[in-house]
């Protein structure tokens, strides 16, 4: 009954808390984020400028 | 003194937020979107957005284009300067180089103009004063910008990145006229 | 083997290897600080127009050691020992590798020594941020890799031994709010670094010949992944310790620790974009890029501070009226302990990170706002009272609570201790908003003559940016007497200070080796247990009342201050 009781709990943990919980996973967030939109769009902002007339 | 012990509840994130947190934050993403807001607004019923047009250069290219300018509309020196007097609404130069921004220009107000600037060696910055406007000029961009000097008198451009020794040196002027 | 200690007093385990890195890490960046400040008396007395101490040479040879020296070397140094502290010492855990570790911080020794020896030589005073073209000597760029590298090792160190605490099970639960505080930072850090390794190995090549060409443009986007993010790391580490003095002093618990985790995965998402606030008025760069990241995504991460400059305080209250100070609004604030250094440094740290820091930068940082403050004196205003007196005041509390737990030595000169946090934090403030003043008159940052001696074009200040000027240097020199101060009291007490451990002899407390081998007789501390539950208590009005006030106080500040700024703007040049 109290095992039942337990795993009910465990199971619902919710996706937010789980996602807080997983260091690794939030490294990769952390660093994909600023990668894509300031380093890589940053990148292409650049290499889009024309070249004067 | 759960801040540095694991948290109470195995399952904390069910444990419900008390109201003096949750109208807090209602408050702070209000006043956050407001901020996100006015940059777009700005752009709308502002009149002071900085331009991206900006263009691949070299400082030869650029160089180039100031000389031809001065060429054309030259009317004056100071301090070894020369002051250039380009037609309203026309594409005006300045570049920046150890240590001077050059040429001295001379605009009139509420006309407005093309300007570009660009840097020869060095970063520098392009320091409008005392109105305090103020650019990054970096070497190899060509940056334009629409302006319109709306008060007469001597504007001076100090230079605001440093750039070496002399960077304090550095002091360019634009006159605007009625 | 048994290889822990338990400090009797703070009842923190400390585990032998993790102990020395804590140690030597501190240490190192309390001697940069030390440089540091000392070269910031000769960076104020030169701006102090009327004294005008150094040539020009020196002074910017001065500028480039002590922004280097106190932002990156003081200041991640010192991270690193509270990167080991998290997670070793807060989890119980063994440090993993800790080979590795010692071959990161010695690394990280090396690269900043280099890199010093290059900026005093004197042919490489091309400030922190060595602005392509402008070239340093080639040791220059390569000791600041060595550092990054070095710093990267060991934040993989700490990364590991948060693995090995999960797998050993030295807690139940969900790791400590400060250890997650921790990650949060060590997160930011991997980034910082490796956008500091993606151009400054080109740069170096480049400066080794071969490399022909940097993209200036290129470079200063990406050089600010690694200078404005390495700030954030800041961030996250000292609001960390803000949560672990509230605990430890007041006994307090997160209001929330769903809404204080969250409020730090905001940061993990979002707070690295404003490396753009460096790029607001640079040539090329789109409109879109510019607001998305500089508002970071929607100013999310800004809610996030905003968040924790109200769980914090409001903690404290909450814990400090259920001790019985519940008179008034205010009572719970004003019985704190305001002569014990460790809150008053951290008091004053979240006044002056969050009206002065925090607002002056989301105001800079606007799109458009930031063309009437790039570059000015206005920004490094901005950045002392984030970093300095929010950061560096907050590393100094911590390190008066750390002097007896860490070193175990009694304070030396606790009277000094004691003043030390408001002569610092006062001079400093002093020099914050005195330069904000002059640099909203247009003064100019990284700059040696106000009078422009030698220009062939004169331009002159008002009289009053002059003023302003002195009296900021006035509050600096104060502020270096505070630095001083705190020196004294750090260096003093790991050689004279009382030892609280029979064997906390000079070497003990200042370097590698551990305390005598009696004292650790652990073999593996308790599991760390989750926090007691409390009875559910049902409120029906505020549970921090006062700390609501204080908070809609920063509010009204921020707004009107915010909407001064686009008036200023107004008043400008139409440009577009
Ligand atoms: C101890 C008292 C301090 C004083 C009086 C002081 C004063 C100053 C002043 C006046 C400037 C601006 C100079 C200029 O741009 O012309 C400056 C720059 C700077 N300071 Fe400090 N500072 C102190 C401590 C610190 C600390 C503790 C840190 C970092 C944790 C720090 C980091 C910096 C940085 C990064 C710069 C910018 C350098 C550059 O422009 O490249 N300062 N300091
Ligand atoms: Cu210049
Ligand atoms: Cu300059």
């Amino acid at each position: 009954m109290s095992d039942q009781k337990n795993n009910d709990e465990e199971e619902r943990i919710s996706g937010w808390q789980s996602l807080i919980d997983n260091p690794f996973l939030l490294l990769f967030i952390g660093v994909a984020m600023p990668t894509v939109f300031y380093i890589v769009w940053g990148i292409m902002e650049i290499v889009n400028v024309p070249v004067a007339p | 003194m759960t801040s540095f012990m694991p948290p109470a509840d195995r399952n904390w994130w069910k444990v419900p937020v008390g109201r003096q947190e949750l109208i807090w934050i209602a408050i702070a993403l209000v006043w956050c979107i407001i901020m996100f807001l006015m940059m777009p607004l700005w752009h709308v019923y502002g009149k002071q957005n900085l331009s991206t047009e900006a263009y691949q250069t070299t400082p030869a290219k650029f160089g180039a284009k100031v000389e031809e300018m001065i060429g054309k509309y030259k009317v004056g020196e100071e301090a070894g300067l020369p002051i250039v007097a380009p037609p309203v609404g026309s594409d005006v130069y300045m570049l920046g180089r150890l240590w001077q921004w050059y040429p001295i220009l001379k605009l009139k107000k509420n006309k407005e103009y093309r300007l570009h600037l660009s840097s020869m060696d060095w970063q520098h910055g392009w320091s409008l004063q005392p109105d305090n406007i103020n650019l990054q000029i970096v070497p190899g961009y060509d940056m334009v910008l629409k302006i319109t000097p709306d008060k007469s008198g001597e504007y001076s451009v100090i230079c605001n990145e440093y750039c070496g020794i002399g960077h304090h040196t550095m002091v360019g002027k634009i006159y605007v006229e009625e | 083997m048994a290889e822990f200690r338990v400090c009797p007093d703070s009842g923190f385990y400390f585990h032998k290897s993790a102990e020395s890195l804590m140690k030597v890490n501190a240490v190192v960046g309390i001697v940069a600080l030390l440089v540091a400040g000392l070269l910031a008396l000769g960076v104020v007395l030169t701006r102090w127009q009327e004294v005008h101490w150094l040539p020009a040479d020196t002074f910017y040879m001065v500028l480039t050691a002590h922004g280097i020296n106190a932002l990156i070397f003081w200041i991640i140094f010192f991270e690193m020992a509270v990167l080991h502290f998290a997670s070793s010492t807060l989890l119980r855990c063994r440090i993993a590798t800790p080979k590795w570790a010692w071959a990161g911080f010695f690394l990280m020794l090396i690269g900043a020594v280099m890199n010093n020896v290059a900026v005093f030589s004197g042919a490489s005073s091309v400030m922190m941020t060595s602005y392509v073209p402008m070239q340093a000597e080639p040791h220059f760029y390569l000791g600041i890799i060595l550092f990054a590298v070095g710093a990267l090792i060991q934040v993989f160190v700490f990364f590991g031994t948060l693995v090995v605490a999960q797998q050993e099970k030295t807690y139940d639960g969900s790791v400590p709010l400060v250890t997650f505080g921790a990650i949060t930072a060590a997160i930011i850090a991997v980034f910082t670094i490796a956008s500091g390794a993606i151009i400054l190995i080109p740069t170096f090549l480049w400066s080794i010949g071969y490399v022909s060409h940097i993209d200036a443009e290129m470079y200063r986007v990406i050089w600010w992944g690694l200078g404005h993010s390495s700030q954030q790391i800041n961030v996250a580490a000292h609001i960390s310790i803000w949560y672990l003095v509230a605990g430890v002093l007041f006994g307090a618990r997160p209001m929330s620790e769903k809404v204080s985790r969250f409020a730090f995965l905001l940061y993990i998402f979002f707070l690295q974009l404003a490396s753009a606030h460096h790029i607001l008025v640079d040539p090329g760069i789109s409109t879109e890029w510019k607001i998305f990241n500089t508002s970071y995504a929607m100013y999310l991460a800004v809610l996030a501070s905003m968040i924790h400059g109200l769980t914090i305080p409001g903690a404290i209250e909450v814990a400090q009226r259920g001790k019985g100070y519940t008179k008034g609004l205010f009572e719970w604030l004003r019985k704190a302990p305001w002569g014990n250094p460790v809150w008053s440094g951290v008091a004053i740290s979240v006044v002056t990170f969050g009206f002065i820091g925090g607002i002056t930068g989301v105001v800079m940082g606007t799109e458009q706002i930031n063309l009437i403050i790039h570059n000015t004196i206005y920004v490094p205003a901005h950045f002392h009272a984030t970093v300095v007196t929010g950061t560096t005041l907050t590393f100094m509390a911590i390190t008066y609570l750390l002097i007896p737990v860490l070193f175990r030595r009694q304070l030396f000169l606790p009277w000094v201790a004691k003043m030390q946090p408001y002569v610092f934090g006062g001079g400093m403030t002093i020099l914050i908003l005195f330069m904000l003043g002059a640099g909203t008159m247009g003064v100019s940052r990284r700059h040696w003559d106000m009078d422009f001696a030698g220009a062939a074009m004169a331009f002159e200040y008002p009289a009053i940016a002059y003023t302003l000027m002195a009296v900021g240097a006035i509050g600096g020199v104060l502020g270096v007497v505070g630095g001083g101060m705190f020196l004294a009291v750090a260096v003093g007490s790991l050689l004279f200070g009382k030892k609280l451990e029979p064997s906390a002899g000079i070497l003990e407390s200042f370097a590698g080796k551990p305390l005598a081998a009696s004292v650790y007789n652990i073999d593996k501390p308790e599991v760390l247990a989750m926090a007691p539950k409390l009875k559910e208590e049902h409120h029906k009005g505020f549970e921090a009342p006062g700390t609501f006030i204080l908070a809609m106080l920063l509010l009204v500040t921020f707004v009107v201050y915010y909407f001064i700024n686009w008036k200023y703007l107004a008043s400008v040049w139409p440009l577009g």
